[in-house]
């Protein structure tokens, strides 16, 4: 199953850290995200974009955890040669991922 | 328990006008709120200022004014942004200027002043930058910027001196809601838990459209009604923090938990730990409630104490972009593109192009993801039907960025067959570099317009 049938998600940008929410659709959910979606996996998920340290923070009480992804972004917002400077697909791409 | 309705009339810079002339007609506000700054917009107005000094405020001030003016004096309601960039001061004259020809009497225009720092930048440059892990002497002599996070303040400052209209230029974008609200109830700023709920109503309204359906779509999994007439939010903020998000009846788009939920996630990184000017906001014990149809309940934020420190946004000026982008159809098509990215790559050795970065991308394929995720979607290149070379450099001399963009044009006529759509583009990159300064540095003042 591909997260994206139980989660949504954004991505946010501060310079050149992304910021990606997973948040699930029902209450249920949360555990199995909490359990699959770790740091350590999201970290390799991203690999070939992420060259940084990623932090997982969970948000019980709304269902969601918040993955900050640092050197994100090509070397920050402003900089970056990504044609998605912002990294605002990213979110897309984390739902992609099987569990 | 008194309530106050506070609407948002953008969400950046170049937003949207008529879901804010929606909000001022049909959402019973008491103020309206236009976040206009991104991370680098300062920087670049900075540079229209140097051209034109009375320029260096937000492209779309008299556009926006125009049809803001008259709603703002007949409903009486008060107008809080960003849009005064670079130049405030320039802005308010435009705005006085732009009642008087409207025949608009009896409105106070207030600048707030106080974050550009570029003049005091010189005794900062043993500051370490965030994003460099450097001196800021490293880049002294490319500065163009120099901008403090203000917060709350200035704008109280000026709603206690009767401002109708207040302009600030960089400016904490939650700060713009969090002073309408410290002013109407009152609130102790040091009050940190009730601070901490006023950032959070901030933080929800400052992206516009971001928290009514914009930005979510994803059609069989998120479906939003009339996204094409999104309405922008409004939150209705109770004396004791408690927040309602909503919007007018009949606009598009639509309010939920999952709405609320990814806005308020939104660029925060660590949620209990939301660091603005006023005070740290921490959001660990959010819940949201869905009340009524399009009307969510948000409470449970709270916060701590305000740091001893602003940060400052630094423009600098950093590099060269140069860009050119072709396109192949048909059987073949990613092979072609293939080609033709090494192509370029052979052209810019052999003419002995400065390259500091270059990157390779085709559209279609591996653009946004880059290999392992784009593989583990879909690992048949050849099944695509079109697809786009984009070749993207960063260089230090203009030239060179030129030189990039020019090698992707001449595939036109040099490069694998029917290349088409070739585009071209070289830019100054401005990038932004951030240093903490102590809080007592920094003067704050307001200044006014009167019609």
């Amino acid at each position: 199953m591909k997260l994206k049938e139980i989660a949504h998600s954004r991505t946010g940008d501060k310079g050149n850290i992304s910021n990606i929410s997973l948040i699930v659709y029902k209450e249920e959910d949360y555990e199995i995200i909490k359990e699959k979606v770790t740091e350590e996996k999201v970290k390799e998920w991203f690999k070939d974009i992420v060259h940084g340290e990623v932090i997982r923070y969970e948000l019980p009480k709304l269902g969601a955890l918040n993955f900050v992804m640092d050197q994100a972004l090509g070397g920050g917002v402003t900089r970056s040669l990504s044609i998605d400077k912002h990294g605002k697909s990213l979110s897309s791409a984390l739902l992609e991922m099987d569990i | 328990m008194k309530k106050i309705r506070i609407g948002s009339g953008a969400g950046y810079g170049g937003d949207r006008l008529e879901p804010a002339l929606e909000v001022m007609e049909k959402g019973n506000i008491d103020y309206i709120i236009f976040e206009c700054l991104a991370e680098r917009t300062i920087a670049i107005a900075q540079e229209q200022k140097l051209k034109n000094p009375d320029k260096g405020y937000n492209s779309l001030l008299e556009y926006r004014m125009d049809k803001v003016l008259p709603l703002c004096a007949e409903k009486g309601i008060k107008v809080i942004t960003n849009m005064g960039a670079a130049n405030p001061t320039a802005a308010v004259k435009v705005i006085k200027e732009m009642a008087k020809s409207k025949g608009i009497k009896g409105l106070k225009i207030a600048a707030v002043l106080g974050d550009d720092i570029y003049d005091s930048i010189d005794k900062y440059m043993d500051y370490n930058v965030l994003e460099l892990g450097t001196k800021l002497e490293s880049i002294k002599e490319k500065i163009v910027s120099a901008n403090v996070y203000l917060g709350v303040d200035g704008i109280l400052e000026a709603l206690k001196n009767g401002a109708d209209i207040i302009v600030t230029g960089r400016c904490a974008d939650p700060s713009l809601v969090l002073a309408p609200v410290i002013y109407e109830f009152g609130w102790d700023i040091d009050n940190y838990d009730l601070i901490g709920k006023g950032i959070m109503a901030g933080h929800l309204l400052e992206c516009g459209g971001q928290v009514t359906g914009g930005y979510f779509s994803d059609p069989g999994y998120k479906d939003i009604p009339n996204l094409w007439k999104l309405g922008f939010p409004i939150a209705e903020i109770s004396e004791n923090g408690d927040v309602l998000i909503t919007k007018v009846d009949g606009s598009g788009g639509m309010v939920t938990t999952a709405t609320c939920k990814e806005q308020l996630l939104y660029e925060i990184h660590d949620p209990s730990t939301y660091i603005t000017p006023d005070g740290i906001a921490d959001y660990t014990n959010v819940t949201m409630k869905e009340i009524e149809k399009d009307k969510v309940l948000v409470t449970g934020g709270t916060g701590r104490k305000k740091t001893d420190t602003l940060k400052v946004s630094i423009g600098y000026r950093d590099s060269f972009i140069g860009e050119g982008e072709i396109s192949y159809g048909g059987t073949g098509a990613y092979e072609r593109a293939k080609l033709a990215g090494e192509i370029v790559e052979k052209r810019l050795e052999l003419i002995g192009c400065k390259v500091e970065e270059l990157r390779i991308d085709y559209i279609g394929v591996n653009s946004l993801y880059k290999d392992s995720i784009s593989k583990y979607m879909f690992n048949d290149n050849s099944l695509c039907k079109e697809v786009r070379l984009r070749v993207s450099g960063r260089t230090l001399d203009k030239k060179e960025a030129e030189k990039i963009a020019n090698e992707v044009e001449s595939l036109y006529t040099n490069g694998p067959s029917a290349g088409g759509g070739a585009t071209k583009s070289v830019k100054e990159v401005v990038a932004i570099a951030s240093i903490f300064v102590p809080r007592d540095d920094i003067t704050i003042n307001t200044i006014y317009e009167e019609v």
